[in-house]
């Protein structure tokens, strides 16, 4: 059985950038609706048994779209802190810098990656298989995982992350997200990489 | 002479003009609170003044000067290929996909499908609530941003999904036919007034479908 990993925070942590209600919306009903998805999906399959990353690299149709849902809902709530935003921290910042000439440079490129993403899915920063940092954009419940590379920050751009705060607005939901980014942890997933 | 000469003229002009034709939005045929409480007025203000607006905005854009300049927006669903460029053939859809959706949605209370399209629904479905639950599944199952349609595909109806904006028209389309009905299922035509429950925005949609306006494509269609 999936079951739904705890907030590492209140609902209303993230206001104002993202508020309770989203949040609300986000976690007890989109995340936990592909937990329950998948779980009745599973039932009986060879899958039944596996982890979330076997199901990214090896499912497909409705396993693979809620497992690796699941997957990227846990990982995008994992990267906030309500004391997060600034600038990143340690091997993570040199990283950046190393990748993208600077933080700015990085920012843009990222946020642009976000913005201009057509329809639902997610940006991610990932370690690519040469140990550089990267860009990339995944429609729907794409996972770069899938592609052999190792994910360090994700945003949703499902409409749902954002809507209710936002509206049409989708780059204004891009730039408050630095607001809240957990650069610890997100330093903490480039060391475990 | 001089006034073949104007002609040449007028005929030369006119032709500049159409290929540096602007999409514009047509107007709603209704207000932004009448298909309340079924969707909701400020989801179809930010829906066809912002979204559906920005597609347009995006398209002329993408086009100007572009050989996809010359049609209107119909036509231009047809030639959108694999090799059409993405911001055409987002939002050429997106401009095309809207205007359509707006015009199959009336206030207009009690409207039913004409005999013809009633008698087809039956003959490709076996009842109306067979189409129902087999739209209103489509329409559930497209993961993601997309779109469900009622289509006529070899003189018979069928429904199908797309993704994102591309619709039934497009040259790529797995399933290709002419589109008679169809629901946004983008997050952002339910969101605000039904969050995550996209089933009861299916179930609420069916109340303002304007059956005059799907019949009459229809009849035009098999004709």
């Amino acid at each position: 059985m999936f079951t739904l990993p705890e907030l590492p925070y209140k609902q209303n942590a993230l206001e104002p950038y993202i508020k309770e209600e989203t949040v609300k919306f986000h976690y007890t009903k989109h995340h936990n609706g592909y937990v329950n998805k998948l779980n009745n999906l599973v039932e009986g399959t060879d899958f039944a048994n596996s982890t979330l990353e076997e199901i990214i690299k090896n499912a497909e149709g409705g396993i693979f779209n809620n497992g690796a849902q699941v997957w990227n809902h846990t990982f995008y709530w994992e990267g906030f802190s309500p004391k997060g935003g600034g600038t990143p921290v340690g091997e993570i910042a040199k990283a950046i810098n190393n990748s993208f000439g600077s933080f700015d440079d990085f920012k843009e490129k990222f946020s642009n990656a976000a913005a201009t993403l057509f329809g639902s899915g997610w940006a991610w920063l990932v370690v690519n298989k040469q140990g550089k940092l990267e860009i990339v954009q995944a429609s729907n419940a794409g996972n770069p995982i899938r592609d052999g590379l190792k994910p360090l920050l994700t945003c949703d751009v499902w409409e749902h992350a954002y809507y209710l705060d936002y509206q049409n607005l989708r780059p204004d939901y891009i730039k408050n997200f630095w607001e809240i980014i957990d650069w610890v942890k997100i330093n903490e997933r480039l060391i475990n990489a | 002479m001089k006034s073949i000469l104007t002609i040449l003229i007028l005929i030369i002009m006119s032709s500049t003009i159409n290929l540096n034709a602007q999409h514009i939005q047509k107007e709603l045929n209704y207000e932004f609170n009448a298909l309340e409480p079924h969707i909701d007025a400020k989801t179809m203000e930010v829906h066809y003044s912002k979204h559906h607006a920005g597609y347009i905005a995006k398209l002329n854009k993408a086009i100007e000067g572009t050989e996809y300049s010359e049609y209107d927006l119909m036509t231009l669903q047809k030639l959108i290929s694999e090799k059409t460029p993405a911001a055409i053939r987002n939002n050429g859809g997106g401009s095309w996909n809207h205007e359509f959706f707006w015009d199959i949605l009336t206030p207009t209370k009690g409207m039913k499908p004409s005999k013809k399209l009633n008698d087809a629904i039956i003959r490709d479905f076996g009842s109306f609530d067979s189409f129902k639950s087999e739209f209103k599944n489509a329409a559930l199952g497209q993961f993601g941003s997309g779109w469900a349609w009622l289509i006529i595909q070899d003189g018979k109806l069928k429904v199908v999904s797309t993704p994102n904006q591309d619709n039934p028209l497009m040259e790529f389309a797995k399933e290709k036919g002419t589109p008679i009905l169809a629901i946004d299922v983008w997050e952002h035509a339910y969101y605000l007034k039904y969050q995550n429950l996209r089933g009861d925005y299916i179930e609420a949609f069916f109340n303002v479908v304007n059956w005059d306006k799907v019949s009459e494509y229809y009849e035009k269609a098999i004709k």
